[in-house]
């Protein structure tokens, strides 16, 4: 019998450490990988509480996560492709084309 | 039994996770970040969730990294030297993430702490799922496949090579692309020597 | 009936304003002198009309300023008082417009002239027709507006234009007294106007302290007519003001303008009778203003300027005479004064453009080989009769007026010797130095000798010879002339101030005369001795013995000197007031509170908002990993909030 609060901890942990990934990495592809990371992780927190309530809505919850997910992740990658092309750099301090 | 499976599995997720930040080169990243799905899976095994725990395995860590890595390969990453310009994420990243940690862990470790979940006491049947699917959620997941089409769309339009630049050579990576990183990473090693 | 005479000669000042530059001289001259003229015209039939009974009657009362407690009127009245000065402005006015035709016609500017004066016109009238302290008060401020154009007419010169701004500043310093006084009087009364502010000044008592409320009134209100008729302190513009034209110093420096104190204290006599303090202050400044203005007016070699200290000093004789409070004999000094005084100032300026703007007398003596009587006879006949009348020549209009202050000051309860005797002094001043001066300008000297230069080499000498002015000049100086010698008589057997006794009825009951030995004829022989001597040591000194003044001069150098730079007045007021007060709006209130302080808060107000922008700009730096902080920082501050401070769902 693990409590619920065990499976959120968890959850948290994956989060932060995604968030971690997401503000100090240089790597473009690594920052987008800490995003899938963090997304694990709330989907976790999805689970166990679709398990602690008896509700089936948690896990269908999780479902659309991962297709948006997906999505997402084909998306991304196409445009990390079309800059990295440009600017022939995988440094994400390199792509500051938001401002001269 | 619950509770040793929950700290093994539990235990490989955040060593995948911690892994991943440590690793220099993006592949290992990914790979790291394999561990974490295949660790994942089996927490949700344990939560009674066996169907997200399935296409967990077979889309998120089957497909979508397999995509990452194959992205990967093609950009011919290499490592990414250390030394970040970015003054905003240096100064007020490592207070973000403090605040964030303590936030987001210590309130969520503290609560429920009386609730408990047991093996078994709740699977969930992949009917009910489908079931809930087409009935209940019928307009997310219609939307869904739009969605999907939308993507996939945009994908190979932002993918797809400008029509004036040089035809790929089937199956060899551009050499421009080669030299150019090579060089970047040289470049910046050398910079960073001096 | 009676708004149309100041308004008459305020449409002469539109018309002129509006269109005069487009006129020919003639057409302006016309239109300038024309409403002054019917404004006189109705005067005359207003005043034929004229029935003390119903004084009320006469009047006019548009509601002008209605505001709770206050209520204001735009209204004239004509009673005995207003309507003395009525005729003394339009008349006297109208012929000064006149003289104006002929001596403005060389000078540029001729029609903005006519204008200004028919302002000026208005806002005396305004002043002395007014029946509301208010009202008096908007008329007081016009023509010292009127009077400020007026000087510095000759704009392009900048001692002119200075002299406008220290006529106006020092004015402005006696109108802040007024208004104080003003505003004493509305606490107190509720009222400005006098038919309803008298009857309530009569049932107080009379004040023996000196704090009591009239007496507090009187004294600012005295403030007031210190600055507007050139007493100490308050005289130094006067002088100055002789930068306008001629006829300006004629009609406002002589004539009305200045004798506005001298009216509003008369119009106050109710409060001043109840506050023998302040009557004393008005007798003692008085008699010191005679006596100081006359002793400068000893050396002055300018004509314009001796006659400006001049009427300094007869304003003083007629604030000696409220002091004294006969205020029927300051108003009657005041309608004589204003017929001499004005015809000194016609016949200087006649003198003036006769030497083609000379104004230094000896230079005129010089420029008019064997005197200038000879070429200027009408000029100084009534030059002559001008000067007999200040003097105190007996049987001219001066002698009856100047005889009666004398003796009320003397004899009368809040008179005294002392001042008699200032006043008998400054009189043998008066008459020694305005002989020297008819002497001086009109007289040759006794020994031709080869200083005098020809008079065509005077001024860039283009025809000048000398010569009389021409008729529209002459016929004013030949009708005031003609006043300055009958004038006096209407004063015969004190006529004049019974006439103007219900105005002067305030209540208090008339106090006993101190009797002197032979009553009035004493004191009249005493004053006719003293003008005959005045005469008499003028024509030893200036047509006699010519090096006498030399003489004296070198033996008493020290009090030579003095009066010689006015004593110093103006350079005292410069050094203590003027300059310090500069000093300090320079140095505190420019730089420090203006430069410092206001500009530095406006400056850093827009450079505060430039730095927060500046800094704020930072956040956009285009940086991707920067932009993903952000975000983590807004997620923290979300969950923060819901956490900690939102509704626990």
């Amino acid at each position: 019998m693990v409590p619920l609060s065990f499976y959120l901890a968890l959850s948290a942990i994956l989060f932060i450490l995604g968030v971690a990934g997401f503000i100090f990495k240089q790597d473009i592809i690594t920052v987008f990988i800490s995003i899938e990371l963090m997304l694990n992780g709330v989907n976790l927190a999805f689970v166990a509480f679709s398990h602690a309530l008896r509700q089936i809505d948690g896990n269908i919850f999780v479902f659309f996560v991962m297709v948006i997910a997906a999505a997402e992740a084909a998306v991304g990658l196409a445009i990390i492709i079309a800059v990295v092309r440009n600017r022939n750099s995988l440094e994400a301090d390199r792509m500051s084309l938001l401002r001269d | 039994m619950q509770l040793t499976l929950f700290i093994i599995f539990g235990l490989i997720a955040v060593g995948g996770a911690v892994n991943l930040l440590v690793q220099r080169h993006p592949i290992y990243s990914a790979l790291s970040l394999v561990t974490v799905m295949g660790a994942l899976a089996g927490e949700f095994l344990l939560l009674g969730a066996e169907f997200i725990a399935f296409i967990q395995v077979i889309v998120y860590a089957g497909a979508i990294m397999v995509l990452f890595v194959f992205v990967i390969m093609v950009l011919n990453a290499g490592e990414v030297p250390r030394e970040s310009k970015s003054r905003m994420a240096a100064l007020i990243g490592l207070p973000v993430l403090a605040l964030l940690a303590v936030t987001i862990i210590g309130q969520l470790a503290g609560a429920f702490s009386q609730t408990a979940l047991g093996l078994g006491d709740y699977v969930i049947q992949t009917g009910p799922i489908g079931d809930s699917l087409f009935h209940q959620y019928l307009l997310p997941f219609e939307v869904t496949s739009v969605l999907f089409l939308v993507g996939l769309l945009g994908a190979v339009v932002l993918a797809a090579r400008e029509p004036d630049a040089a035809p790929a050579r089937g199956g060899e990576i551009p050499e421009s692309l080669v030299e150019a990183g090579l060089e970047a990473d040289i470049a910046a090693q050398e910079a960073a020597r001096r | 009936m009676l708004l149309l005479i100041p308004l008459l000669c305020f449409a002469g000042f539109v018309l002129n304003i509006l269109f005069g530059r487009q006129w020919s001289q003639k057409v302006a001259g016309a239109v300038g002198v024309a409403f002054p003229a019917a404004a006189f015209v109705l005067a005359l039939r207003v005043v034929s009309q004229y029935n003390p009974a119903q004084v009320a009657a006469g009047g006019v009362a548009l509601p002008w300023i209605q505001a709770g407690l206050l209520s204001i009127p735009y209204g004239l009245q004509l009673d005995q008082l207003s309507l003395v000065m009525l005729l003394i402005v339009t008349g006297v006015g109208l012929l000064i417009h006149i003289y104006s035709l002929g001596y403005m016609a060389h000078e540029g500017g001729f029609y903005r002239f006519f204008a200004l004066l028919n302002v000026f016109m208005f806002f005396m009238l305004t002043l002395v027709l007014a029946n509301n302290y208010l009202l008096m008060f908007i008329g007081w401020e016009g023509v010292g507006f009127a009077s400020y154009m007026l000087i510095g007419f000759f704009f392009h010169k900048d001692s002119a234009s200075r002299a406008g701004m220290k006529a106006f500043v020092v004015n402005r310093i006696g109108d802040f007294g007024f208004l104080i006084g003003l505003f004493f009087i509305f606490e107190r009364f509720h009222t400005f106007t006098f038919a309803q502010l008298f009857p309530l000044v009569k049932q107080m008592p009379v004040e023996a302290a000196w704090g009591g409320p009239l007496t507090v009134i009187a004294l600012l209100l005295f403030v007031g007519a210190t600055g507007k008729s050139a007493q100490i302190p308050l005289y130094v513009w006067l002088p100055d003001a002789m930068e306008g034209p001629t006829p300006v110093s004629a009609l406002i420096h002589a004539a009305t303008m200045v004798t506005a104190g001298v009216y509003m204290v008369c119009r106050s006599a109710a409060i001043y009778d109840r506050a023998p303090h302040a009557l004393e202050v008005v007798l003692a400044i008085g008699a010191l203003t005679a006596i100081f203005a006359a002793s400068i007016g000893l050396l002055q070699r300018d004509i314009k300027k001796v006659l400006a200290y001049s009427t300094v000093s007869q304003l003083g004789y007629m604030f000696m005479a409220c002091g004294a409070a006969m205020y029927g004999a300051g108003v009657f000094h005041l309608m004589t004064h204003a017929f001499f005084k004005g015809l000194l100032f016609l016949g200087a300026g006649s003198v003036i453009h006769a030497m083609n703007g000379e104004q230094d007398m000896w230079a005129i003596r010089a420029g008019a080989p064997g005197g200038l009587r000879k070429y200027a006879p009408v000029t100084f006949i009534t030059f002559l009769i001008a000067t007999c009348a200040i003097s105190g020549i007996p049987f001219f209009s001066g002698f009856y007026s100047k005889d009666k202050i004398l003796y009320d000051v003397l004899t009368s309860a809040n008179g005294s010797a002392l001042w008699w005797a200032v006043g008998t002094l400054a009189a043998l001043m008066t008459s020694f130095y305005m002989f020297r001066a008819l002497f001086v300008t009109f007289f040759a000297g006794p020994k031709p000798d080869a200083r005098h230069s020809k008079p065509e080499e005077h001024k860039g000498g283009e025809h000048h010879h000398p010569h009389e002015s021409p008729k529209v000049m002459t016929v004013p100086l030949m009708i005031l002339g003609f006043l300055a010698l009958v004038g006096g008589y209407i004063g015969i057997g004190d006529r004049f101030e019974h006439f103007l006794d219900p105005i002067f009825d305030t209540g208090v009951p008339a106090q006993p005369i101190h009797p002197i030995a032979g009553g009035e004829w004493t004191v009249t022989a005493v004053s006719v001795a003293v003008a005959l001597l005045g005469l008499l040591i003028a024509w030893l000194f200036y047509i006699k013995n010519p090096e006498l003044p030399e003489r004296l001069a070198t033996s008493m150098r020290g009090l030579y000197e003095l009066v010689w730079n006015k004593y110093w007045v103006d350079e005292l007021y410069g050094a203590v007031i003027t300059r310090p007060l500069r000093a300090f709006s320079r140095v505190v209130l420019w730089r420090t509170v203006d430069v410092t302080l206001i500009d530095g808060t406006v400056n850093g107000v827009g450079s505060t908002a430039r730095g927060a922008g500046n800094g704020l700009r930072q956040q956009a730096s285009g940086q991707i990993r920067s932009y993903a902080t952000w975000v983590a920082l807004g997620a923290a501050a979300v969950l923060l909030y819901m956490y900690f401070g939102g509704p626990r769902a």
